[in-house]
């Protein structure tokens, strides 16, 4: 009787062991259907201050504080970057990208997953960091092949000053 | 509301528990122990991780390869060890999941009881961060996965320059700075969380930190055998090229990834933010109920410990005499700690209701419901009783008789000191007693049911004197959802005393040498 209650608690033990364990790793999780592709369109790019250095005038270095005084107004603050993006023609991405930081000096920034079905596709991306309101300052366009579970990465290289696929 | 669901999760563990109690008997009964697990899965962490950290290679070329050598090649030792790891670290989460529902349940997490609760918190945190950052290490598709969306979810909050999870989108991007990083990370927040486990039960005396061994030797060995039989795996090497889609999860550390698929990564913040705000204003929320702290009275302390000793939260002290009285110490309570339950009223030797002192006094007493009254309502109860077998209940305000009728209610029934029991049946106010407390493995004092079996047994300070005939006193102990079987009980032992033969008084009493706990006996004919 004393062994059959041992055998009993360790059932229940074992029982319990085993579901968690099998819960460790089962069920499987797909982030997406399958069959499908991750395009992802990130970069870091700083666009140019909004204004240039401007010399200050003597009676504006007059005004400021003794300790404070200098001969240039330099802003701080970058434009916005507005980016595009069309994948197999269709507009998936369109959006003004603020700079960031508290001060408005840092580069702007974009992260943006898509979800697509595996396939062929032209791939367009466009960008405009100069204070023009028609045009655009980088492109590329290229035709590419998106196997399943693909990542397809659409990155900014500022060195290179174009646009990198990978 | 809160109420509601609380009774309701209640029912549900009393509906799991007893069964238990049945198979595993109270002392051995898992759920009785979850906090103790807590610590037993812990350590099994802990020292499978540093026998894994032999093997493993902390750089990011080599690291995946390191791991699946530990789980092909050592599979015998080091890889039981990696799967001991994960296990034990699921069977944490389980075992936090069980252990704060149920303090929460049994209503043992507010008031005075807020520190427990409080430090509970970040250690949720801890442990989610520890899990997050050991499956990182394995540097297989998992964590690729893992990696991915974790950043992806700092990266919502505005802390970081860069987008980290930038680090992942392709081959060569990716800085091994990181990776070492996660490394140290999976080793100091563990040991964080070991510094808060130890914060956790500072407040709480003889806190329950190892499981019986029984329970210890057969959780490990079944760890072992579920470790050989489905061994912790790798999923395959990290490629960045490629998107994580099919992984298979571990459930119990990474739920809340598939939920920014659900609910964004702003969602996910916002759940766990108000999942901690919840559980941290928990112990505040109404309704109020302090009642105030158990208080001493020098005139009658010596300063002996016994209260020190018995009090469940820490709640008394011993220190330096601060009176004229000729002894060295004395019991000092901090009332942010006391819970009113009474046991310490029970544990002084002070507490005889034999006196015939005016009033009733001891050295340690609870303002809202002393000693006095107690014995007061004692006598009231006793008188009310008929028949041939006149039982006295003394039922505890937690258990299966706190709404008994013509009862004798108190917080705790080890606030009852034994000479009570002696009192009743020596001045004849009934014919037995039955104690009914709390299930034995859920005591709300935590230690109340543990001190009245001993004293009741002579194995502990105050103990019920040797005279006390034992078949005249019985004890219950059931939950508060259990009434059945409190009224069954009490019926049985009711026909049993009606069956023995007639109680001799011994009156007046023999003068027996002065046992601590007994006052000077006086004759039974001397009602208070
Ligand atoms: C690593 C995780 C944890 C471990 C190892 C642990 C361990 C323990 C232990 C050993 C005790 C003493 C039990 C006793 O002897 O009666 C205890 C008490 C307690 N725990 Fe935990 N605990 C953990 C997490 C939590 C969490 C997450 C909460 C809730 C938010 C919590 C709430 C409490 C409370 C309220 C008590 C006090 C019970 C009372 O006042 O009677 N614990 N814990
Ligand atoms: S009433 Fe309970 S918690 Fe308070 S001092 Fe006495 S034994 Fe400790
Ligand atoms: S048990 Fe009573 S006499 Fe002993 S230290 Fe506590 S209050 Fe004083």
């Amino acid at each position: 009787m004393k062994y059959l209650r041992i055998a009993g608690q360790f059932a229940v033990i074992v029982a319990l062991f085993l579901a968690v364990s099998s819960f460790a790793n089962w069920p499987t999780y797909r982030q997406f259907p399958q069959g499908s592709t991750v395009v992802l369109l990130t970069f870091v790019h700083s666009a140019d201050r909004k204004a240039e250095c401007r010399q200050l005038t003597a009676q504006e270095i007059e005004k400021l504080p003794p300790n404070m005084r200098r001969v240039q107004s330099c802003p701080r603050n970058r434009r916005p970057i507005y980016v595009e993006m069309d994948l197999g023609g269709r507009p998936i991405f369109r959006k003004n990208l603020p700079p960031s930081g508290i001060a408005s000096d840092g580069p702007s920034r974009v992260y943006q997953r898509f979800i697509v079905p595996a396939g062929k596709y032209e791939v367009a991306v466009r960008m405009r960091d100069t204070p023009r309101t028609e045009g655009f300052d980088h492109m590329r366009t290229d035709t590419v092949t998106l196997v399943p579970d693909q990542t397809f990465v659409v990155d900014y290289s500022s060195e290179r000053s174009d646009f990198v696929f990978h | 509301m809160i109420g509601a669901v609380r009774y309701v999760l209640r029912r549900g563990f009393e509906l799991i528990e007893r069964p238990f109690d049945r198979l595993f008997g109270p002392a051995l009964n898992p759920l009785a122990q979850l906090g103790a697990l807590g610590f037993f899965f812990f350590w099994i962490v802990a020292v499978s991780g540093i026998y894994l950290f032999i093997f493993f290679d902390t750089g990011i070329e080599r690291a995946y390869e390191s791991v699946e050598n530990i789980s092909h090649y050592h599979w015998f030792h080091a890889g039981v060890m990696r799967s001991l790891h994960r296990y034990a670290s699921d069977l944490m989460i389980v075992m936090v999941a069980a252990h704060l529902l149920r303090q929460f349940a049994y209503d043992q997490y507010r008031g005075v009881r807020w520190f427990s609760w409080l430090t509970g918190l970040p250690m949720i945190w801890m442990l989610y961060a520890a899990g997050v950052t050991g499956y990182w290490l394995v540097w297989d598709r998992l964590a690729q996965y893992v990696a991915l969306t974790s950043s992806e979810l700092l990266d919502r909050l505005p802390i970081f320059g860069e987008p980290i999870a930038r680090n992942f989108i392709a081959t060569g991007t990716l800085t091994s700075r990181f990776f070492s990083l996660m490394v140290f990370m999976h080793i100091a927040v563990p040991l964080i969380l070991l510094f808060i486990m130890w914060v956790h039960i500072l407040r709480i005396s003889r806190p329950k930190i190892n499981p019986p061994r029984a329970l210890a030797v057969m959780s490990l060995i079944a760890m072992v055998g579920v470790a050989l039989w489905n061994p912790a795996l790798s999923q395959g090497h990290v490629d960045l090229a490629k998107a994580p889609a099919g992984v298979g999860l571990d459930w119990f550390f990474l739920p809340i990834f598939p939920l920014t698929d659900i609910w964004g990564r702003g969602g996910v913040w916002l759940f766990l933010a108000a999942f901690s705000l919840i559980i941290g204003v928990m112990p505040w929320l109404p309704p109020f109920r302090r009642a105030s702290a158990a208080a001493v009275d020098l005139e009658h302390c010596n300063g002996c410990a016994r209260c020190a000793e018995d009090c469940p939260y820490e709640a008394i002290r011993i220190v330096n005499r601060t009176d004229n009285l000729p002894f060295l110490t004395q019991a000092q309570v901090n009332s942010s700690l006391c819970t009113s339950c009474g046991i310490c009223v029970g544990s002084c030797p002070s507490s005889t209701p034999f006196r015939r002192t005016e009033e009733l006094k001891t050295g340690i007493d609870l303002p809202d419901f002393p000693l006095k009254e107690l014995r007061a309502r004692t006598v009231e109860v006793g008188k009310a009783l008929e028949g041939p077998a006149r039982v006295m209940v003394f039922a505890c305000e937690h258990g299966g008789g706190r709404k008994l009728k013509g009862a004798v209610q108190m917080p705790c029934v080890a606030m009852a000191p034994p000479s009570l029991f002696d009192y009743v049946l020596s001045q004849d106010l009934a014919d037995g007693v039955v104690i009914v407390g709390c299930a034995e493995s859920a005591c709300y004092a935590r230690l109340g049911v543990e001190w009245t079996k001993q004293r009741i047994a002579g194995a502990r300070d105050p103990y019920l004197r040797a005279r006390v005939p034992r078949e005249r006193i019985a004890t219950v102990w059931a939950s508060a959802l259990a009434t059945g079987k409190v009224t069954a009980e009490i019926a049985a032992f009711k026909t049993k005393i009606a069956a023995l033969p007639r109680k001799k008084l011994r009156s007046p009493a023999p003068p027996t040498a002065v046992q601590p706990g007994d006052g000077q006996p006086v004759p039974a004919e001397s009602a208070p």
